[in-house]
């Protein structure tokens, strides 16, 4: 009992990192009904941006604080300047999702090219420290990134309910063309969401960076992909689900590393998510598309 | 017919969705507070003036409100000079809830009655208060239709335009509903420009009108006197 407690205890660390990135993509989803296949890289570049700006000798918490505004404008932009010309010109949305995966490779290629082969070190903002309570152990990390989950779950469930822009952005969510006759500039609250998605992935980077001994331009990939399922467990459209989604595939990762062999972790945590999606198609808490008329 | 300068005043439109063209050159005006309804056999453009007009789709000719040219600006522009479109088909939130919709509709407003605007909307629209909290897109569609005119008159319009209010409702809930607004319109002075399938009801509610034909204004007068003109509503209206 105490080691599977300790399993899952290990897989919510890494839960909270997918959870953030999905929420990222979740957010995309909704506001613009695509796919953002470059949610990792951008996640990727900005973390280079952190550990830019802590080279150049800015407190880490200063470096991530600005990495996470340059991400918002930067990710407002490629909504402005990339997404929505082709939006414009298309029908459907496959245009635009292939747009993602080419931003993805160039975003990649960008990285490599100004950051070569070489990894870099970005230290946890929360120290290495380990915490014991009984005979279980977790990392200061893991206690950190889940008070960062928590904080950016209340923080985007408040912006979303309780503001003037969340109800555009869930009017825009529910249809784009119902809520520019209500007067809601849909441009700019797409804008938002991309920024929201990519400061939120600048989070996640910050996050799983020092996971690693040394991050290179691979960092998000293998998260990239665990996001998706960790948003499609949820139910693509709803951010609880996201939240929850991300937990639930890192515990999964955790108890099939542990009790199998670590090289089985992915595939486990995707036939579990399979299997759950073949019960109920709609995710988690995913939204039915029934309506009256 | 009413003086001064219209509030609205459409010239020479014409418009289309790509190679066909649906209208052309349609002149017609809205005078402040008036109820102004174009009717029309299917096809005859009626709802593509509508939607020339808020922007939904581009167009050719002039169109004026108070005095300003607004031709090619955007719906989500037009909502804050003071239109509002209720589309065909509602437009409702589905995902949202009545309050949140209606809330939807107020979002161009800085003032701080917004709040109490809403619960007006509530008293004239009993039924929505009861189902304030739940997704528009589970209500009745009497009930989407009225919670699609409150939250158009949310956005303090000078012009509400309306696009085949009666369409899928029973003739008891098309009445109730129009009444409703019937009042709502009155208190705010908010001027209508109809487009109705059901030609006796809108009619009825309206002082003026303008009978549409392939794309052309055929005729137009007081509604009354269209009412009354027998031949003229066997020739245009078909009833």
């Amino acid at each position: 009992m105490t080691l599977f407690a300790q399993h899952v205890l290990d897989g919510l660390q890494s839960g909270c990192i997918y959870a953030s990135l999905a929420l990222a993509i979740v957010l995309v989803f909704r506001g613009t009904g695509t796919l953002n296949f470059a949610q990792g890289e951008m996640a990727m570049v900005s973390t280079y941006l952190t550990w830019t700006l802590l080279d150049a000798g800015l407190p880490l918490v200063v470096a991530l604080g600005s990495s996470i505004a340059i991400s918002f404008v930067g990710g407002a932009l490629i909504e402005r300047m990339i997404m929505r010309p082709i939006a414009a010109k298309s029908a459907n949305h496959l245009p635009v999702v292939v747009a993602s995966i080419g931003l993805l490779l160039a975003l990649n290629s960008f990285a490599q090219w100004v950051y070569g082969p070489d990894g870099r070190v970005l230290p946890s903002l929360f120290g290495d420290g380990t915490i014991r309570a009984g005979s279980l152990s977790f990392t200061s990390a893991t206690v950190g990134a889940l008070g960062v989950l928590v904080v950016v779950a209340a923080a985007l469930r408040l912006l979303l309910n309780r503001t003037k822009v969340g109800l555009a952005m869930r009017a825009v969510a529910a249809s784009q063309q119902s809520s520019r006759l209500v007067g809601i500039r849909v441009g700019r609250v797409l804008m938002a969401g991309w920024g929201l998605a990519a400061a939120l992935g600048a989070l996640a980077g910050a996050l799983v960076a020092p996971t690693v001994t040394a991050f290179d331009s691979s960092l998000m990939q293998s998260v990239l992909v665990l996001a998706f399922a960790a948003a499609t467990f949820g139910g693509f459209d709803s951010l609880p689900g996201a939240v929850i989604g991300g937990l639930v595939v890192g515990v999964l990762e955790s108890l099939a590393a542990g009790y199998l062999t670590t090289d089985l972790k992915l595939p486990v945590a995707f036939v579990v998510i399979l299997g759950f999606l073949l019960i109920r198609p709609t995710g988690l808490f995913g939204t039915p598309q029934v309506q009256r008329v | 017919m009413t003086g001064g300068h219209p509030l609205l005043e459409v010239s020479d439109l014409r418009a289309g969705y790509g190679p066909l063209r649906v209208l052309h050159g349609v002149d017609l005006a809205v005078h402040a507070g008036e109820a102004v309804v174009l009717v029309g056999a299917n096809g005859a453009g009626k709802t593509t003036v509508l939607r020339a007009i808020s922007g939904m789709i581009p167009s050719a000719g002039e169109i004026v409100l108070d005095g300003q040219p607004i031709r090619g600006l955007r719906p989500e522009m037009l909502v804050r000079r003071g239109l509002a479109h209720v589309p065909q088909g509602r437009g409702t939130l589905a995902g949202l809830t009545v309050e949140d919709n209606l809330r939807a509709g107020a979002i161009t407003r800085r003032d701080r009655e917004v709040a109490a605007d809403i619960e007006r909307t509530y008293e004239h629209f009993p039924q929505l208060a009861k189902v304030r909290r739940q997704p528009a897109g589970q209500l009745s569609g009497g009930e989407q239709q009225m919670l699609a005119l409150g939250r158009a008159m949310l956005s303090r319009p000078r012009v509400l335009l309306l696009d085949e209010p009666s369409l899928g409702l029973g003739p008891l809930v098309v009445r109730e509903v129009m009444s409703r607004l019937a009042k709502l319109v009155a208190e705010t002075g908010t001027a209508i420009l109809l487009v109705e399938q059901n030609a006796a009801l809108a009619l009825e509610l309206s002082s003026r009108a303008y009978v549409l034909e392939t794309g052309r204004v055929a005729l137009s007068g007081p509604a009354a006197e269209l009412r009354g003109d027998e031949a003229l509503r066997r020739a245009y209206l078909g009833y």
